[in-house]
């Protein structure tokens, strides 16, 4: 027997049939585990041994985690006069079904080795559930999505992929109910879509929702949804007001900056009036024609310039926050987000903490120093203000307390805030433009260093330092070569933490 | 209440004879103690054999039928002691526990156990936590086995071979007088699969006809001179009496015998992966007809002599397939074949790894290497599965797509706090305490609330076992500084044995640190089961006792309670408080906050039908203002809520997402109190939506409407001059 020969035992190897494997990568408690179920109460309905295992364990708490099933026809079994042996766990290479509940797992699949072109139907939800790091980023630390879809449709030898999170939203199910669906529409299950449909009935939790999500589910993979094609954003209206800023924009401006500098001017115009928006466009004047003569054509540092400029003069204080907090559009958005039925009130309460410095800040500026001068009223504003308030904006007390603050906007620009920010928008500006002649990498830089001015409060406070230090670097850094990139560097170590660890680090390696 | 509820399961249990069961491998098993006349059954939850201890907890019914009596143990060595039922009767009993871990803590009531040896079956179910998935360290329960002379059962991971191992095990341990371990790995605990059952059988001697009629035997108490003969007894009538019984019985068993002159030697537990690794190497068929010779040990300790002279004589070489380390298994057969003059050639761990998970590519890969050693023509080169083709670890060299950058765009997702968990606030509390005071070093436990060691948090730097919370941190007990340490300990911790090892070892000791006990009303990461302190009415067992109560029984004068955990600034302000104190002593904050899964499961039904009822009820959630969000997430940081996440940004002029907050938001409030407590930002909203709302409430809101409407007119005219 040693010496039989490896092609006929091959030969024979290929004649058995073999089991149907299927993996499931999901995240804890968000119904991977319904969907093995499903997959084994149908097979077993259908003449199928069914094994299911999985590795529950904490990662029950929202971490990723794999469900493995295989199955194996029961007339084989007869005919061997034997029972299959079933494998506890997913062998990379030996996948012909593969669904993962979110697009970063469908990443983790292929990576891992499941997905191979020669017998892996890949089926994947292309929503994202943003990992932890992704989320706790100071400015955008998202992943590039699109190379999880490139690779699958590498890997995989069909692919099948939508929102299926959508899906079960809209029809408030679960997201293994469009995924069950799309997994009969591939046909890599030797059953039938009523056979599909029977395992979910027999599941008997939230019926009628499953069977319609997973009939979207179903129509989605066999006809997968056209991308809208991407029409060209309307421009925006421009009310009365605004018509002659408007023009100016687009005459006095290139074509590469309208969207942006006619999405500052209406910025502005909103938050204070078409004076405001006026004075933004006389700065950028110059920003363009430094841009003309120095730039590469895509007036880059004119649209980064522009972009900063206008949130920088449309700074956040309590006349502002006020302000989008009482309008009918916001009401209507939490109405909408909450789904409330037309029966069904909606009370919605802010959680505002004013500090003593706020207050000040959009005070007339005499008066806010007064404000701040250590003595009794200061401790006494102090005291007040200690604790966050919670302030009912549905009610008519906190609406109108609201209302009169929003009604301080004509006072703004006498305001303490006003004045300080004015002052260093103006500085920064200058550097803009006095960089822009000699080293425009540079200018760019510094255009999109207000970047690190974010938040309210301390947050605010944090950003301004390191705006301030940042800034500070740059005469060191212009006497080095690639002095633009060494900026970069700098606002990328502010960005990286909260504790300022990593800035100052990079501070002190440049001077 | 655990989790899960298990009515369905419970019904499985009923089945009788030929019928088939279809489920769980570890719920097969429970079905298998009852079929084998078990008198009592005990344990302590943990994964993964926690649904065993759920769905008995679950089936009253059917245990007081048979007269069995079933406990949650107060701690593993709780459990194990409960097996001295067996010592002196002939009653059969079972316990389970999570192991290593919970073997640790039971191995003082084993050893004893052991010594004196038992006259009844005794069991011990251990789930064995190693590899994917595990949340303990890395060790085997073998050495336990060894150490103590208890014997070591491993079965193949199917249902049919699972149950039969239970009913073998009764019989093996009353037939060498041994307390038996069968030993059940993860993904064989959870496993789905069927048997066909058997009648339950109701024990003949019961625990009745015991305490009435009470029998003792001094020779079975470990204690001079007896503990003596209970060592030589181990070793000249308990051993040898179990390999014959093994031999006899056919425990382990012989697969293609002869075919080969060489074969393998394997743990049952990794037959069905080794089985699917012959098949992808064209050595096997999907029906396990293997081409290989293979000696599947279901019984790992003790090797039973002649079984293995029997499949090694004659065969050129062995390998042996053992997972974990040390390799007690081919050390041993190493002694064993060159004291019984057999010339195999013993494999194992050259060819397999010495550390870590038997994984199907890392199996296909020894094998393959050990059968190229004695057998190359049998392998076709041509037809090697993808597995063998590549180093185990690095999967994507064989890839179509070889991309590094994919693979780090990949993160890691391990678990973390549930949404709307009460734990979380605690966290976020110590960050803006440690921001106020500084760091100071902390010393976790076991449980959910070791999820802060991970981001957001970062806290934490020890854990040293289950309620060791406390006693982890005993060492910085000194006069020269009066910076203070911090420990952490759950509630099921606490009950397992923290009040004692940790609280009443810093009264003793006369600590000057703080504890903070997270009391959220079940041992929470073992599945949600019931311990003392549990808010619940659970009519079998005693609830509801008070954890602060007990902490100032032993004697911790200063104790603080936060009822209201989400008190994101009370919860601050006490650990300030506690850190900060000039009374010196031990201090305990006990922070309470139920469990917002197990919570909400109970709740949500009952809410729905409010409504349904008609009655008043409020649902509350948060929301973000995209438009007053400025996207440094600060509050993520703070928080780490998994329905608090991040968009797009809607704002044509920024660029970082947004913070945003999901349908999935129980509106538990941490969210409005971190902003508070951190001062963060204003954008944080609550939304109340009322269902069923009051005549007067709605007369209300619509004077309201009225007004405000008014003003949102005139506010509508200025932004229609400016946004058209
Ligand atoms: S309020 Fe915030 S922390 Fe609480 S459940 Fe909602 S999103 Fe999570």
């Amino acid at each position: 027997m040693n010496t039989s020969s490896t092609a006929q035992y091959s030969a024979l190897g290929s004649r058995a049939p073999s089991a149907i494997t299927i993996a499931i990568l999901a995240m804890g408690g968000e119904g991977g585990g319904v969907l093995a179920d499903w997959i084994v109460d149908l097979a077993e309905h259908s003449g199928f041994f069914a094994q299911k295992t999985s590795v529950p364990g904490v990662a029950q708490r929202t971490g990723s985690t794999i469900y493995y099933c295989e199955i194996f026809p029961e007339n084989a079994a007869q005919a061997a006069g034997k029972e299959p042996v079933l494998a506890l766990s997913p062998v990379l290479g030996e996948l012909d079904v593969v669904i993962a509940s979110e697009l970063m797992e469908c990443g983790r699949a292929i990576q891992r080795g499941l997905v191979t072109p020669d017998r892996t139907t890949l089926i994947a939800s292309t929503h994202r559930v943003y990992s932890m790091s992704e989320r706790t980023d100071l400015a955008d630390g998202r992943v590039d999505a699109s190379q999880f879809i490139e690779a699958g449709t590498a890997a995989a030898r069909s692919f099948v992929r939508t929102d299926f999170a959508h899906i079960a939203h809209d029809t408030g199910s679960v997201i293994s109910a469009p995924l069950f669906g799309a997994l009969a529409a591939t046909g890599a299950l030797p059953f039938s879509r009523e056979q599909f449909e029977d395992a979910v009935r027999r599941g008997g939790v939230g019926v009628d929702s499953s069977l319609a999500a997973f009939a979207i589910g179903f129509d989605a993979a066999v006809a997968p949804a056209r991308k809208p094609t991407g029409a060209p954003p309307a421009d925006p209206s421009v009310g009365a007001r605004m018509r002659p800023a408007a023009a100016r924009v687009k005459s006095a401006f290139p074509a590469e900056s309208h969207a942006i500098v006619l999405a500052g001017v209406l910025r502005l115009g909103d938050y204070q009036d078409e004076q405001y928006a006026a004075e933004y466009l006389d700065k950028l004047d110059n920003i363009r024609d430094l841009d003309t003569e120095f730039g590469k054509g895509d007036f880059f540092l004119l649209n980064e310039t522009a972009r900063h400029l206008a949130l920088w003069m449309s700074y956040e204080d309590a006349i502002r926050v006020a302000d989008l907090k009482i309008r009918r559009a916001r009401f209507e958005r939490v109405h909408d987000e909450v789904q409330a039925r037309a029966d069904q009130l909606v009370r919605i309460s802010e959680f505002l903490h004013p500090r003593i410095d706020e207050i000040a800040d959009i005070l007339p500026a005499p008066l806010g120093r007064w404000l701040l001068r250590p003595g009794l009223v200061k401790r006494v504003v102090e005291r007040l203000t200690r604790n966050g308030r919670i302030v009912e904006t549905t009610s008519l007390s906190g609406f109108l307390q609201l209302y009169l603050i929003a009604s301080l906007r004509p006072l703004r620009r006498r305001a303490l805030r006003f004045g300080r920010e004015r002052a260093l928008m103006q500085s920064w500006l200058a550097e803009v433009a006095r960089v822009a002649s000699e080293d425009y990498a540079l200018a760019c830089e510094i255009a999109m260093c207000p970047r690190l001015l974010k938040g309210y409060g301390d947050t605010h406070a944090r950003g301004s330092r390191n705006f301030a230090a940042v800034m500070g670097a740059i005469c060191a850094l212009r006497m080095r070569p690639n002095a633009a990139e060494g900026l970069r560097r700098l606002t990328d170590a502010a960005l990286a933490d909260d504790t300022g660890e990593k800035l100052t680090f990079a501070l002190g390696a440049i001077s | 209440m655990a989790e899960r509820s298990f009515k369905k399961e419970v019904q499985k249990l009923y089945l009788g004879d030929g019928a088939e069961f279809r489920g769980e491998g570890i719920l097969a098993v429970t079905k298998a103690l009852l079929q084998s006349g078990v008198s009592y059954i005990a344990g302590y939850q943990g994964a993964p054999i926690s649904h065993l201890m759920d769905v008995l907890a679950d089936s009253s019914d059917i245990l007081d039928e048979l007269g069995v009596h079933f406990e949650q143990s107060a701690s593993e060595a709780t459990a194990a002691a409960t097996l001295a039922a067996s010592v002196n009767y002939p009653l059969r009993g079972a316990v389970t526990f999570k192991s290593t871990v919970g073997t640790n803590v039971a191995s003082d009531a084993l050893a004893n156990l052991a010594s004196g040896g038992v006259t009844g079956g005794a069991l011990i179910i251990v789930g064995e936590d190693y590899g994917d998935g595990s949340s303990i360290m890395q060790e085997r329960s073998h050495a336990f086995a060894m150490k103590s002379q208890m014997w070591l059962l491993d079965p193949r991971p199917n249902l049919p071979s699972i149950v039969r191992a239970v009913e073998q095990s009764f019989e093996l341990s009353e037939a060498s007088n041994t307390p038996v371990m069968l030993e059940l790995r993860i993904r064989a605990c959870h496993v789905h699969g069927r048997f066909v059952a058997k009648d339950n059988v109701r024990p003949t001697f019961t625990l009745k006809d015991a305490m009435e009629k009470p029998v003792r035997d001094v020779s079975r108490i470990v204690l001079p001179p007896a503990s003596f003969l209970h060592e030589q007894e181990k070793i000249h009538t308990r051993w040898p009496a179990a390999q014959r019984f093994i031999e006899a019985r056919g425990l382990n068993e012989f697969f293609a015998e002869q075919s080969q002159d060489f074969g393998i030697i394997l743990q049952g537990g990794m037959y069905n992966t080794i089985s699917r690794s012959l098949e992808l190497l064209g050595l096997s068929t999907p029906f396990g007809e293997s081409r290989v010779p293979l000696l599947v040990l279901n019984v790992t300790y003790p090797l039973c002599d002649a079984d293995i002279r029997r499949f090694c004589s004659g065969k050129r070489g062995v390998l042996v397939v053992e997972e974990g380390q040390p390799n007690f298994i081919e050390q041993s057969l190493h002694a064993l074949l060159h004291e019984a003059d057999v010339p195999s050639k013993i494999h194992g761990k050259d060819m397999l790894p010495m550390a870590g998970e038997y994984t199907a590519p890392t199996m296909i890969q020894g094998v393959l290497k050990f059968v190229m050693r004695y057998a190359p023509h049998l392998i076709d080169d041509l037809r090697l599965p993808a597995a063998a083709r590549t180093a185990p670890t690095r999967p994507l060299a064989m890839l179509p797509v070889t991309s590094a950058s994919l693979t780090s765009q990949i993160h890691p997702r391990p678990p973390s706090f549930c949404t709307g968990c009460p734990e979380r606030p605690i966290f976020t509390a110590m960050k803006l305490v440690e921001r106020e005071l500084g760091v100071h070093h902390v010393s976790c436990d076991i449980g959910c609330h070791l999820f802060s060691i991970l981001p957001p948090f970062n806290i934490g730097a020890t854990t040293m076992g289950y309620g060791l919370g406390w006693a982890g941190a005993a060492a910085f007990n000194t006069k020269e500084t009066s910076r203070r340490t911090i420990s952490i300990m759950g509630d099921g911790g606490f009950w397992h044995n923290g009040l004692t090892s940790g609280v009443g070892n810093a009264v003793f000791n006369k600590t000057d640190s703080v504890l903070i006990v997270v009391d959220n009303s079940y041992t929470a990461a073992t599945g949600g089961q019931d311990i003392l302190s549990s808010a619940a009415t659970v009519p079998a067992r005693t609830t509801k006792l008070s954890i602060a109560n007990a902490v100032r029984g032993v004697g911790v004068k200063w104790v603080r309670s936060v009822t209201r955990t989400y008190d994101v600034a009370k919860m601050r302000d006490t650990l300030k408080e506690a850190l900060t104190t000039k009374s010196r002593g031990p201090k305990v904050i006990v922070a309470q906050g139920e469990c917002a899964l197990n919570r909400e499961r109970r709740e949500r039904p009952l809410v729905a039908r409010r409504a349904k009822e008609g009655k008043r009820v409020v649902r509350e959630r948060f929301g973000v203002d995209a438009d007053t969000c400025t996207g440094d997430h600060s509050c993520i940081r703070l928080s780490g809520c998994p329905s608090l996440t991040i968009k797009d940004n809607p704002d044509p002029l920024r660029t970082d997402p947004v913070a945003t907050v999901l349908d999935s938001c129980i509106g538990c409030g941490l969210c409005g109190e971190v902003a508070h407590a951190a001062v963060l930002c204003p954008s944080f909203y609550r939304s109340d939506v009322i269902t069923n709302p009051s005549a007067i409430e709605r007369l209300h809101a619509r004077v309201r409407r009225a007004v405000i409407s008014l003003v949102h007119r005139r506010i509508d005219r200025r932004l229609a001059s400016i946004l058209g």
